[in-house]
């Protein structure tokens, strides 16, 4: 008789488990992906050594003498004709690190700069602190128009005995982070009402707020910075002693407040007829139509495009250079214009691109973070 | 009692209210447009500005070093409005046939099933898009110019092609008398060409019978223009490039402003068609591609007449969006000094003339052409391409 015993049972084979299946379906599952997958390799090869060459291996890291827990660390700092040329020379950051952040504002003051800087990141806090509280819209609000007040009168000084600093000395990272967020908050009000003006039934409104959206959006940025710096003042009868940073402020509002109306004008769009209706059968007349119904269903479904929008208005603050004013790009040749670091732009560029780069992906990122939660199609 | 009724009933009125609302508005634009408009001209004549066109006859002075018509410093301003606008609209339809391109490809790598490839892909999108242009154009100038070698060492390939400091030089055809034959031939090709294709395709209307016309096609469009060409005579020869003391002489070059801000466009504009073809092909229902299959479609039938045809109608407008935004970014060549619209006329000729009301309203004007035309385009292409419902 027979005896059954249960056999152990059989491994899969090692090319369908683990490491060697993934690699087999994911790189190497057909002569086509073979090929790819070591063309794709080879492009790796050829470009990524170099690169973490330049920027790390054969780099220069001497920061000068530092003690750390009574160590000391470090040798003297390195100048601009021992740093060598064939790789980065990180020293050089090190020392316009101040440049890059502050531009010309007087180093004295530069604690009113920081201050905002950690007001800027309270910020992000008290917003997910007061996340759950009974009166959230109202703090958030009060904040938003608080604190804008309280940083420009931080930064730019003349009150409460605090010294002022001009505005042409404002440059750097300060700049670029000033310029883009008066831009957003400025232009954001003025977005809504062209918006709203281009959805209106009355015709003069209509077409002006058209007329407005659809001219700004065809023309380039830069023809606009160009018009505010150029013709704007002549519009005014004080002529031409004009901030120099206003007059890029107003064109960066004025531009930004078309592409934010176009954002806004898709979420009122978004609204069903019947918002509408309801909210003019309760007899509400049209401000607190828009501003109780409306407008709070139109701007939440268009935050994801409003960050979007507002992301680009980020990477155009760089164009302001080209009518003079000292951002953070602009740094990059004066600071290798420097006698003493002559010649040094690679690194100047490589660490503003990867500055703002840092600041772009992480909006980015938020944005998209944002769009899955304020997306209601049952997708997941 | 009554009258004062109907006063208020007057002043409540929804319509009275529109109306009186559009005249306070039209009033209150009327009055900025008038205050501006006349500060302007007390500024205009206390600062002795000119006014009018009259500058644009006027001798330019200065020399461009990049044009693809004639021009001396001798020429007048509006000769500069027109190598501007044609070097304006050459960086554009490079940039847009590159972003293409290069769009096209890492769109579809980013839906490849091979890991790496996607990932690679992803990572090209993240990395560019996230850098403003601006600095993307200045650093691929600043590093061709520091890079490359000059004139005398410059890389040689096969004498024919070099690249140094001053630009890439590139053999260029120049056409004897009898080439137009060749032209009309190439075109006489796509005439034909077209033609053949209608007839086998109702002739596969008809009987179900497929002809592979891919052969006929290549041999009509390049193979008649290559026969007439040779016929002919070969009606052509190349201007090769020549080192001539510090700087090479012949050929055509190109500058490396043009190559900076070319490349510089269509690396940023690419992330955003690819994006665009990405969420186009992602678009395209699962079932579309299953019932391809169970007709017997193969898969390149499924992917050719099923799954582009509607991939195309998603990714084709925003893709179209972004070639205007790549004309209007191609103005950001005013940092580098490549001269076309806005850096040559917008810029130079300002600073000289300074009447820049006059200046940059004309340059704001051919964008906004550009602009029209591209939405032009879009509405037409949107008609065409939407869903015919019956």
């Amino acid at each position: 008789m027979a005896v059954y015993e249960q056999q152990e049972l059989r491994k899969p084979p090692i090319s369908q488990v683990g490491i060697v299946r993934w690699l087999r379906v994911n790189l190497f599952s057909s002569r086509v992906n073979i090929g790819l997958t070591l063309a794709a390799l080879y492009m790796l090869y050829i470009i990524i050594p170099p690169m973490l060459d330049w920027m790390i291996f054969s780099a220069n890291f001497n920061f000068g003498e530092f003690s750390f827990l009574g160590f000391e660390f470090g040798e003297v700092m390195a100048t601009n004709t021992n740093c060598g040329r064939t790789a980065a020379c990180w020293p050089f950051i090190y020392e316009k690190l101040d440049m890059f952040v502050y531009g010309f504002y007087p180093r004295d003051l530069v604690w009113r700069v920081n201050t905002v800087f950690a007001m800027t990141a309270m910020l992000f806090v008290i917003v997910r602190l007061v996340r759950n509280y009974k009166y959230s819209a109202k703090v958030l609000l009060t904040t938003f128009v608080v604190f804008p007040i309280v940083s420009f009168y931080l930064i730019g000084g003349g009150v409460f005995g605090l010294e002022e600093v001009k505005t042409h000395q404002w440059g750097g990272l300060t700049l670029t982070l000033v310029i883009a967020s008066v831009g957003i908050l400025v232009s954001f009000p003025i977005g809504i009402l062209l918006a709203l003006g281009r959805q209106s039934n009355l015709r003069v409104i209509n077409f002006f707020s058209t007329i407005y959206i659809e001219f700004i959006r065809a023309v380039p940025l830069i023809t606009i910075l160009f018009m505010a710096s150029f013709v704007l003042p002549l519009f005014f009868t004080g002529g031409m002693d004009f901030d120099k940073l206003l007059r890029a402020l107003i064109a960066i509002t004025l531009f930004q407040a078309a592409y934010f109306a176009e954002v806004v004008r898709g979420g009122l769009q978004a609204i069903p007829t019947g918002q509408y209706e309801a909210a003019d059968a309760i007899g509400l007349n049209y401000v607190q139509k828009n501003a109780l119904i409306i407008l709070p269903q139109a701007l939440k479904i268009s935050i994801p495009n409003l960050v979007g929008s507002s992301i680009s208005l980020f990477k155009d603050t760089t164009l302001v250079l080209i009518i003079g004013l000292m951002d953070m790009l602009a740094m990059v040749n004066m600071t290798a214009n420097d006698i003493n670091w002559l010649g040094r732009e690679t690194e100047g560029f490589v660490f503003v691109t990867m500055t703002m780069w840092i600041f772009l992906y992480s909006m980015s990122r938020y944005s998209k973070k944002l769009e899955v939660r304020f997306s209601t199609d049952h997708k997941n | 009692m009554k009258q004062e009724k109907s006063l208020l009933s007057f002043l409540n009125n929804n319509e009275t209210r529109a109306i009186a609302f559009q005249i306070i508005t039209l009033l209150i634009i009327a009055f900025v447009f008038y205050s501006g408009i006349s500060n302007l001209m007390f500024n205009i004549e206390a600062r002795e500005i000119h006014t009018g066109f009259a500058f644009l006859s006027n001798r330019a002075g200065f020399d461009i070093n990049e044009s693809m018509i004639a021009y001396t410093p001798e020429h007048s301003n509006l000769q500069v409005f027109y190598v501007g606008l044609i070097n304006t609209l050459v960086v554009a339809v490079v940039g847009i046939i590159c972003a293409t391109a290069i769009g096209l490809v890492i769109g579809i790598a980013r839906l490849s099933n091979n890991w790496l490839i996607s990932k690679l892909a992803g990572g090209y999108i993240e990395l560019f898009r996230n850098i403003p242009i601006l600095i993307q154009i200045l650093f691929w100038y600043n590093i061709a110019l520091l890079t490359l070698p000059s004139p005398k060492g410059s890389f040689n390939f096969f004498d024919s092609v070099f690249i140094n400091k001053r630009g890439i030089y590139v053999p260029e055809p120049i056409s004897e008398p009898g080439f137009i034959w060749v032209l009309i031939a190439f075109a006489l090709g796509i005439v034909l060409t077209i033609f053949m294709k209608r007839h086998f395709g109702q002739k596969q209307d008809k009987t179900g019978v497929h002809t592979n016309t891919l052969g006929y096609s290549i041999g009509l469009i390049f193979g008649l223009p290559l026969v007439v060409f040779f016929l002919l005579g070969s009606p052509m020869y190349f201007d090769y490039p020549a080192l001539t003391g510090f700087n090479f002489t012949g050929g055509r070059t190109f500058t490396p402003e043009f190559l900076a801000l070319a490349f510089a466009l269509s690396v940023y504009t690419a992330t955003y068609i690819a994006e665009a073809i990405r969420s186009g092909i992602e678009a395209v229902d699962k079932g579309q591609k299953e019932a391809a299959a169970a007709l017997g479609l193969t898969q390149t039938q499924s992917l050719k007449l099923v799954v582009l045809p509607q991939a195309l109608r998603v990714a084709i407008p925003p893709t179209i969006n972004q070639y205007l935004n790549l004309t209007k970014n191609s103005s950001l060549a005013t940092a580098i000094g490549y001269p076309e619209l806005m850096s040559a006329f917008g810029g130079t000729v300002l600073n000289q003339v300074g009447q820049a009301v006059e200046i940059l309203g004309m340059t704001m004007a051919v964008y906004l052409v550009i602009s029209l035309c591209i939405s032009l385009l879009l509405n037409i292409v949107n008609k065409k391409m939407s869903i015919k419902g019956r």
